[in-house]
């Protein structure tokens, strides 16, 4: 039984234009061990997809799905106390903004142990001596004397690693970090995401890594799923989808990354000309075929999924074609 | 924190200063003394007398240095009218319009904010709507209709409560009622729309993502950040309760600050009204000062300036 399976998961937003298809019929699992790295651009919907599991999805977003299990637990027929349950202990989140995502009312010590002390019954003593452990395991130094501390008196990057330690707390089976390396400076970036890759080895938890940054995924991912206008396009292990990438769009993003020692200075980037389509209203057909310079008429056709490989699979009429190089 | 506070403190005491100044140069403007206090059938001479017994032929600002040198001292002179000393007649009516004033604020904040908090959490139901067409009418009911329905319902119909006087704590609670209720539609909207914004951040989402029970994230997580420009509006209503009682005092015949500055007014009674507007003033220097210290418990953040 993988850990997370994802059956045709579907995100709808009213909105005043009309119904805003988020997400489209997203389908992945995840076993224990694995890291999944959810691509796409903004507005791709894997923000969305993310907070979809854990339930945190904003009150108007409507949630569909033909199923949603995590370690046989149906997310979707959980009940509001059953889901909170859940929350913090066997499935953690870790969020973009570190800046924000930390309550500056409270000490960075208060928030920890309070994720611990919700879901077991341990005394604050406890609490606090594995949150200093959890804070050295993240790197912090001087992990004991910041717990006095407030959120505003530590930097992005440390702030993210309380963030870090805080998911872990309860030491979940599942870590979703949603763009966990968006807002720090570059030189952070790298530390964080090793750090996460390390601690989900030695944790054995299933790690869901949301990100645009392709870097990220060749770096931590063993598999990666393609979003694209809320429809998953390709997914695959890492290696399958980076060493023969199928979809026009994953071949477009991959054209957008300089390579080193194969891209020569001053030549351009690959662009993907044009813009996401609307969302609002029915979509019917490839949601990329607009921008998709092989686009013919059988794309505004329903687009079959197809096996492409073991796990590789993608969305798109077209015979995969190798990636010129 | 030191230079911080001795900072407040010099400008507290200019505030205090200046407001004396005005204060003074407005009751002096506002017509001859010596004339109002001899009354209409005196003579020219009587009218001398009391000038040159009062002290009002010397110049403003010997009058002024004079006023301040006992001030300093808690000496505020004595009343032209009650024949008494200015700071015991106070000190007779300050307690009476704190108390007032204290328990009509608990009651607004014991209303208005867990109202308010509700209202934000619910947002768009009916008692979100309710509570909003509720600030709407507290607003527009008049303090003295207010106070007299309170009167004929709970005092005079049910036999709830005493009708007037002070004599019992039982006596405060319809003036209080009356008092409180003009702030807590301010008090409750602020708390809402504060509300609105903290449940709308990041951090609650970090809450919620943590799976706290939704009380722990409104109260603990929401309410507490919520509440912090709350904090600074109730100092001020407090202010106002303080220095705006009258009406409610009038209607209760409560003998508290607020008829005192009534009867000084318009008795030209300067030494008490100058003493009133002084005491007003002080209190609520301190309670934006108190206000500022809250917050900094409040928010950590605001510590560090």
């Amino acid at each position: 039984m993988p850990l997370l399976d994802v059956d045709n998961l579907t995100i709808e937003i009213p909105t005043e234009a009309g119904l805003l298809h988020a997400v489209n019929g997203v389908s992945f699992t995840l076993e224990r061990g694995e890291t999944l790295a959810i691509v796409g651009e903004s507005g791709s919907g894997k923000s969305l997809t993310s907070l979809a599991l854990m339930d945190l999805l904003p009150s108007r977003a409507v949630r569909k799905a033909r199923s949603m299990r995590f370690d046989g637990i149906d997310l979707m027929t959980a009940g509001r106390r059953e889901m909170e349950d859940l929350r913090g202990d066997r499935m953690a989140m870790i969020f973009q903004e570190p800046m924000t995502s930390l309550n500056p009312a409270y000490t960075v010590g208060d928030q920890l142990a309070e994720a611990l002390r919700r879901h077991r019954p341990v005394g604050r003593a406890a609490a606090r001596d594995r949150a200093v452990h959890l804070l050295e395991r993240v790197g912090i130094t001087a992990a004991a004397s910041r717990l006095g501390q407030y959120p505003h008196q530590l930097s992005g990057g440390l702030r993210q690693r309380v963030m870090i330690a805080m998911g872990l707390m309860c030491e979940p089976d599942l870590i979703i970090a949603d763009e966990p390396t968006t807002a720090l400076d570059v030189t952070i970036q790298a530390q964080i995401l090793l750090l996460l890759r390390d601690i989900q080895r030695e944790f054995g938890m299933g790690l869901i890594l949301v990100t645009h940054d392709l870097g990220v995924v060749a770096r931590v991912a063993t598999k990666v799923a393609v979003m694209y206008a809320g429809r998953l396009v390709e997914t695959g292990p890492v290696e399958a989808v980076f060493g023969a990438p199928s979809h026009p769009y994953t071949q477009g993003l991959l054209r957008a990354i300089p390579v080193p020692g194969r891209t020569r200075p001053g030549e351009p980037l690959g662009t993907i000309p044009g813009q996401v389509p609307n969302l609002i209203g029915p979509l019917a057909g490839c949601a990329f075929r607009n921008r998709c310079d092989r686009a013919t008429d059988a794309c505004a056709a329903a687009i079959p999924e197809r096996d492409l490989g073991p796990g590789h699979r993608m969305a798109c009429v077209l015979d995969p074609v190798a990636v010129p190089a | 924190m030191l230079a911080f506070l001795l900072r407040r403190l010099a400008v507290a005491l200019s505030v205090v200063l200046t407001v004396s100044v005005i204060a003074f140069l407005l009751l002096h403007l506002s017509g001859d003394l010596a004339t109002d206090l001899a009354g209409p059938e005196a003579s020219p001479e009587q009218v001398a007398r009391v000038r040159v017994e009062y002290g009002l032929d010397q110049p403003l600002v010997v009058q002024y240095g004079h006023w301040l040198a006992g001030a300093v001292q808690f000496d505020f002179g004595r009343s032209f009218y009650f024949r008494e000393s200015v700071a015991s007649l106070l000190g007779d009516r300050i307690p009476i319009t704190l108390k007032l004033g204290a328990i009509a604020l608990g009651l607004a904040l014991l209303v208005a904010i867990p109202l308010g908090a509700l209202a934000a959490v619910k947002r768009g139901s009916w008692f979100d709507r309710g509570a909003l067409a509720f600030c709407a009418l507290g607003q527009a009911v008049p303090t003295f209709w207010l106070g007299l329905s309170l009167i004929i319902v709970f005092a005079v119909n049910l036999r709830w409560l005493p009708v007037s006087g002070n004599a019992t704590w039982s006596h405060y609670v319809l003036p209080s009622v009356a008092l409180g209720w003009y702030a807590i539609p301010a008090v409750m909207r602020l708390t809402r729309n504060g509300m609105l914004d903290v449940m709308a951040s990041d951090y609650i989402r970090t809450a919620r993502a943590k799976g706290l029970r939704p009380h722990t994230v409104i109260f603990k997580h929401a309410l507490r950040n919520a509440v912090v420009p709350v904090v600074a509006l109730a100092a001020v209503q407090f202010g106002f309760m303080l220095g705006g009682s009258i009406v409610v005092e009038a209607v209760f015949s409560l003998q508290g600050l607020g008829q005192l500055a009534w009867e000084a007014i318009a008795r030209k009674d300067f030494p008490v009204v100058q003493a009133i507007v002084m005491l007003l003033a002080t209190i609520y220097i301190l309670l934006t000062f108190l206000a500022d210290l809250l917050n900094a418990w409040l928010d950590p953040r605001i510590r560090v300036a």
